[in-house]
């Protein structure tokens, strides 16, 4: 179970992640995609699900049993080799349904003072 | 490209197997064995292994940066409603297909539809670009 305490506090990841032009080439390749010059729309969720699973798990959360329901990307800007993001995250909502809980988490990606993507996940731990 | 509300976009088609199944998750960094290790996948009580949900949605990405380039993408977003079940030795077929949505702004929403041997595996899948 999670701590109701948690619901709504932010917190900020202790690293900037620097994207790499081999990690956008890797990413575009699982796809198939040849424009090399800004990352594919997805790519954020390799940063942010990381720190979502740390913050989740931290909190008490049984990651095992976490299945994906929902995922939303916001994309101001495409990312770009080169940037330093920090990612912080906030418990959006949780709730208790037929046994299963549903977590939703925002994660949102700056660069400086620059908000470049706001992602949002659905994890449901399984009962 | 030009766009109209309620125009019918091209299916197209990706295919899923394990390699691409290995190769997501080094990219991605999502190492979850129930995307590799049939033993492990079966013990958790699924049918098989199944793909990372991301990675049909990285591939529902894929169509819709294809519409007007991946720069132009500006919202995403989908519901996993079902598994893409990844059996060894196969290519599993995932058809894409969509429709135009409302057009203001410069910004066309786009209607994803997501199958997997006739099954939708994405809910409501929508996604926002620029024309």
């Amino acid at each position: 179970m999670l701590d109701p305490d948690l619901i709504g506090r932010t917190f900020n990841g202790a690293n900037a992640t620097t994207v790499t032009q081999e990690s956008i080439n890797n990413f575009a390749a699982v796809v198939g995609e040849s424009n090399l010059t800004v990352a594919p729309p997805t790519f954020s969720i390799s940063i942010t699900l990381e720190q979502s699973q740390k913050l989740l798990q931290d909190s008490g959360l049984d990651w095992t049993r976490v299945v994906h329901g929902e995922q939303k990307f916001e994309i101001k800007r495409p990312i770009v080799a080169g940037d330093e993001l920090t990612c912080s995250s906030t418990i959006e909502s949780y709730r208790v349904a037929a046994g299963n809980e549903i977590v939703s988490v925002r994660s949102d990606l700056h660069s400086n003072d620059e908000l470049v993507v706001s992602t949002w996940s659905t994890l449901v731990v399984r009962a | 490209m030009s766009f109209v509300t309620g125009q019918e976009l091209a299916p197209k088609t990706y295919k899923i197997n394990r390699a691409l199944l290995k190769q997501y998750a080094d990219a991605s960094g999502d190492q979850n064995p129930i995307h590799q290790d049939e033993a492990f996948a079966k013990s958790v009580g699924l049918p098989d292994v199944i793909a990372h949900g991301m990675l049909t949605m990285a591939l529902a990405g894929k169509y819709l940066s294809d519409l007007n380039g991946s720069q132009s993408v500006l919202e995403f977003s989908a519901k996993f409603i079902k598994p893409v079940v990844v059996p060894a030795n196969k290519d599993v077929e995932l058809i894409i297909s969509a429709k135009v949505g409302e057009i203001a702004d410069g910004i066309a929403k786009i209607e994803i539809t997501a199958v997997c041997e006739d099954v939708k595996v994405l809910g409501v899948a929508k996604g926002a670009i620029r024309i």
